[in-house]
C-alpha cells in the first residue's frame, strides 16, 4: 500500500519532467545555429521562464494571481472526477459565473461592502452551478454524456457572454467589455507591488480547497460522491441516489468554476471581459489530473501551471511561442491518463497490484 | 413576420442547400471516423483536435509544395499519426479514453498555435493559398436552381458521400466489419474466437484519424485555402453528436450531419438576410443556434440510440 501511494504522487511528477524534456527538444529544434547555440537558447528560454514566473516580487505576485482561478477550476474538474463525471465545461461555467456576478456587481452600489461582496460571490457561484447543473440534469435524466453537453454549453456561454458585452452590457470603447463594477463589490487587495495588486482571492481559493478536502474525506456526502464515482451500480444497490448525486456533483463543480470567474471580475479586472476566462477552465483539467484530484495536490499543480503560464509570457520575448505551455500541458495530461506508459518507462509495473 | 419571410427566402435560395452540403461535409467525415473508432470499442473525442491538425497540415502542404492535394495527403498522414497516439494510450496502455483524447485536442491546439508563426510568419491565421478546385457541372443550366445548388462543389463533398457507402460496406458487408462489430460489442468473446482485439481497435482508431483529418483539411484547403487558429470551433464535438444521433451507423451519420449542416446554413443565411438586417452585436445569439440544437438532440435522442456495448471500456489481453 505504502509503495503504491508513492507511485500515485510520482506519476504526475515524472510526467511533468518528461513533458519538460520533450518541450526542451522542441525548443532546441526551433532554435538557430549550431547545437551549442541552440542549447544556449534553451537555457535562455527556461531561465527567462523562471524569471518571468518567480524572478521578482511582482512576477511572483503575478503567478499567485494566475493561481487563484486555476485552483478553483482545478477543484471544479477534480471534484467531478471524484464522482465519475468529466466536467470539461468549467470554461463556460466560469464565464457564466463571471458575467452574472458582474451584472449584479455593477448594480450593487447601494449595498455596503460586507453584504455586497458575499452576495456577488453567491450570485456568481449560483450561475456556475446552474450552468453545470444543466449538464448534470441531462446526464441523470437522459444519459446524455456530460463531455458533449458541457462542450456545447461552453460554446453557448461563449456566445451569450460575447453578445452581452457587445450589446446590452457594453460600456463602449474598443474591446467589448462591461461597465466597471461598484466600488463596494471590489475585493480588497492584500499587497501591491508597482502596478500589480494581489487581492484576497487567493485565500478564498485556498479555503475552497480545504472545504473540499473536508467534504470529500470527512463527510458522508463526500463518501457518497466517491462511491458513485468508484462504482455507480454498486452505489445504487447500496441505497445511494445516483441521479441526485450526479446533479449535485455537477452543481458543486460548476459553483467552483463560477467562483473562479467571479473572483477574476471582483478581484482583478473589476469588470467582465469577453476574454476573462481565456482557457483557465480548460487548464483546470490538467491541474486536476496533475494534482490527482486531491485538493492539496491541486494547489501544487496550480502553482506549476500558473508559473508556466506567467513565465511563458516572458519566454515569448526571446522567441518561444507561448503555445509551448499548451504542448507541455497536453503531454502531461496524456502521460497521466496513460500512467502505464510512465510506469513502463520507470520500470514500476514489474508486479501489478492485485486489483484486477 | 419579417422572420417568416427571411426563413422562406432562405429555404427557396439554392445557396442554402449548397451551404448545407458544405457545412455537413467536415462533420460527415469526422462523424464516420468517430463511428469506426466506437464500433471497435474506443471512444475518440479527439476528433476535434485531429480535425484541427488536418486543417493546419493541409495548408502547410499547400504552402510548401504549392498543391492543396499534397496538403490533403499530408493531413491524412498527420491525422493517422495523432490517432496512433490515442490508440497506443487507450488500447495498449488502457488509459482513460476521454482524458487521453482531451490531451490530444490540447496537443493539436498547442502544436498548430506554436508552429503558425515560425512556418507562416504571422500569428492568428495563414495567408490564403490555392484551394482544391471545385467540380463544375457544366451540363446544368446556368442560373437554374440545381446549378446554384450543386453546379460548383468541392470534390471532397462527393468523396464524403461516397465514404458513407464505403463505410457501410466495410462495417456491414465484410469479414473485417464483422470483427469490428464483435470487438465493439463483446471483446472477450471476440478474443476467445481468435480475433485480435488490439489489432481491430487500432484499425478503428486509425480510421477515425484518417477521416477526421480529411474533415479538417476540407475546412482549410477544401473551402478557404487558409488556416486560422482553432478554426474547427467545436465541429469535432458536433460530429460526435451527429454520430450518436445517427445511432452509430453511416447512413444515420449522413442524415444527422445534413441536419446540423442545415442548421449552420440557416444561421448564415439569416445573419446575412437583408430583410432582417441583423446588427453585428446580436450575431453571437445566432451563432449559438447550432450548439443549442446539438445539445437538444443529444439529450433527446441519446436514450433512443444504442452505442456499441464495449465502447469506452479498455480491454486487457488475456494471457
Amino acid at each position: 500500500m505504502g509503495k503504491k501511494s508513492w507511485i500515485r504522487v510520482l506519476i504526475p511528477i515524472v510526467s511533468v519532467l518528461i513533458a519538460l524534456l520533450i518541450a526542451s527538444i522542441i525548443i532546441i529544434w526551433v532554435g538557430e545555429g549550431s547545437f551549442m547555440e541552440r542549447l544556449q537558447f534553451l537555457v535562455t528560454a527556461y531561465s527567462e521562464m523562471i524569471k518571468g514566473a518567480f524572478g521578482s516580487v511582482s512576477a511572483f505576485m503575478n503567478t499567485i494571481i494566475k493561481m487563484s482561478p486555476l485552483i478553483l477550476t482545478g477543484l471544479a474538474v477534480g471534484f467531478g472526477f471524484r464522482a465519475g463525471v468529466f466536467n470539461i465545461g468549467a470554461e463556460g461555467q466560469m464565464a457564466m459565473g463571471a458575467l452574472t456576478a458582474s451584472i449584479f456587481a455593477v448594480n450593487a452600489s447601494a449595498l455596503p461592502m460586507v453584504i455586497a461582496i458575499p452576495m456577488t460571490i453567491i450570485v456568481g457561484m449560483l450561475a456556475g452551478a446552474v450552468w453545470a447543473g444543466i449538464a448534470g440534469f441531462l446526464k441523470a435524466k437522459t444519459g446524455a454524456h456530460e463531455v458533449i453537453t458541457t462542450i456545447m454549453l461552453n460554446w453557448i456561454a461563449y456566445n451569450i457572454t460575447n453578445w452581452a458585452v457587445a450589446g446590452p452590457f457594453n460600456s463602449g470603447g474598443g474591446t467589448p467589455k462591461s461597465p466597471e463594477i461598484a466600488e463596494s463589490t471590489k475585493l480588497p487587495n492584500v499587497v501591491s507591488s508597482q502596478a500589480t495588486f494581489l487581492s484576497y482571492g487567493i485565500f478564498i481559493a485556498i479555503a475552497a480547497a480545504i472545504i473540499m478536502y473536508v467534504i470529500l474525506y470527512r463527510t458522508s456526502m463526500g463518501y457518497e460522491v466517491k462511491a458513485v464515482g468508484f462504482n455507480p451500480f454498486a452505489s445504487e444497490y447500496g441505497g445511494i441516489n445516483v441521479s441526485k448525486n450526479i446533479i449535485i456533483t455537477m452543481a458543486i463543480s460548476g459553483a467552483l468554476a463560477g467562483l473562479a470567474g467571479t473572483l477574476e471580475s471582483i478581484g482583478l479586472y473589476y469588470r467582465f471581459y469577453g476574454t476573462l476566462t481565456s482557457g483557465k477552465g480548460f487548464d483546470g483539467i490538467s491541474i486536476a489530473l496533475i494534482g490527482q484530484n486531491n485538493p492539496f495536490g491541486i494547489i501544487a499543480a496550480s502553482l506549476l501551471i500558473g508559473g508556466l503560464r506567467t513565465g511563458s509570457n516572458q519566454m515569448q520575448f526571446v522567441g518561444v511561442p507561448k503555445h509551448i505551455v499548451t504542448i507541455i500541458q497536453s503531454i502531461i495530461i496524456f502521460l497521466v491518463a496513460a500512467e502505464r506508459i510512465v510506469m513502463t518507462i520507470m520500470g514500476w509495473n514489474k508486479k501489478k497490484g492485485g486489483s484486477k | 413576420m419579417n422572420f417568416l419571410k427571411a426563413f422562406f427566402e432562405s429555404f427557396t435560395n439554392p445557396t442554402f442547400y449548397k451551404l448545407t452540403l458544405s457545412a455537413a461535409t467536415p462533420l460527415l467525415f469526422a462523424s464516420l471516423g468517430g463511428m469506426f473508432s466506437e464500433k471497435t470499442g474506443v471512444v475518440n473525442i479527439a476528433l476535434e483536435g485531429i480535425m484541427l491538425l488536418g486543417a493546419f497540415t493541409g495548408v502547410v502542404g499547400a504552402a510548401l509544395f504549392g498543391s492543396p492535394w499534397i496538403g490533403l495527403i499530408l493531413a491524412m498522414l498527420v491525422g493517422i499519426g495523432a490517432a496512433a497516439l490515442h490508440a497506443m494510450a487507450s488500447v495498449n496502455f488502457q488509459a482513460n479514453q476521454i482524458v487521453s483524447a482531451t490531451a490530444i485536442i490540447l496537443l493539436a491546439q498547442g502544436v498548430t498555435g506554436f508552429l503558425l508563426e515560425p512556418v507562416f510568419g504571422q500569428p492568428g491565421s495563414t495567408p490564403i493559398y490555392d484551394k482544391i478546385p471545385e467540380v463544375k457541372l457544366t451540363f446544368l443550366k446556368e442560373g437554374s436552381f440545381l446549378h446554384g445548388m450543386i453546379g460548383s462543389l468541392s470534390p471532397l463533398i462527393y468523396v464524403a458521400l461516397v465514404m458513407v457507402i464505403v463505410s457501410w460496406f466495410i462495417v456491414y458487408k465484410t469479414r473485417l466489419g464483422l470483427r469490428i462489430r464483435a470487438v465493439g460489442e463483446n471483446p472477450e468473446a471476440a478474443d476467445t474466437l481468435g480475433v485480435s482485439v488490439y489489432g481491430i481497435r487500432w484499425f478503428g482508431v486509425l480510421m477515425s484519424g484518417l477521416f477526421a483529418s480529411l474533415g479538417g483539411a476540407y475546412l482549410s484547403v477544401g473551402e478557404l485555402g487558409q488556416f486560422s487558429e482553432n478554426m474547427t470551433n467545436g465541429k469535432g464535438f458536433i460530429a460526435l453528436a451527429a454520430m450518436i444521433l445517427g445511432n452509430w451507423t453511416p447512413k444515420g451519420a449522413l442524415f444527422a450531419c445534413l441536419l446540423f449542416g442545415a442548421a449552420e446554413a440557416l444561421n448564415e443565411q439569416l445573419q446575412s438576410n437583408p430583410t432582417l438586417a441583423i446588427s453585428s452585436s446580436v450575431k453571437p445569439l445566432f451563432n449559438l443556434i447550432p450548439f443549442v440544437i446539438t445539445l437538444i438532440v443529444v439529450a433527446g435522442f441519446v436514450g433512443l440510440t444504442r452505442p456499441p456495448a464495449a465502447s469506452g471500456t479498455p480491454y486487457e489481453k488475456k494471457g
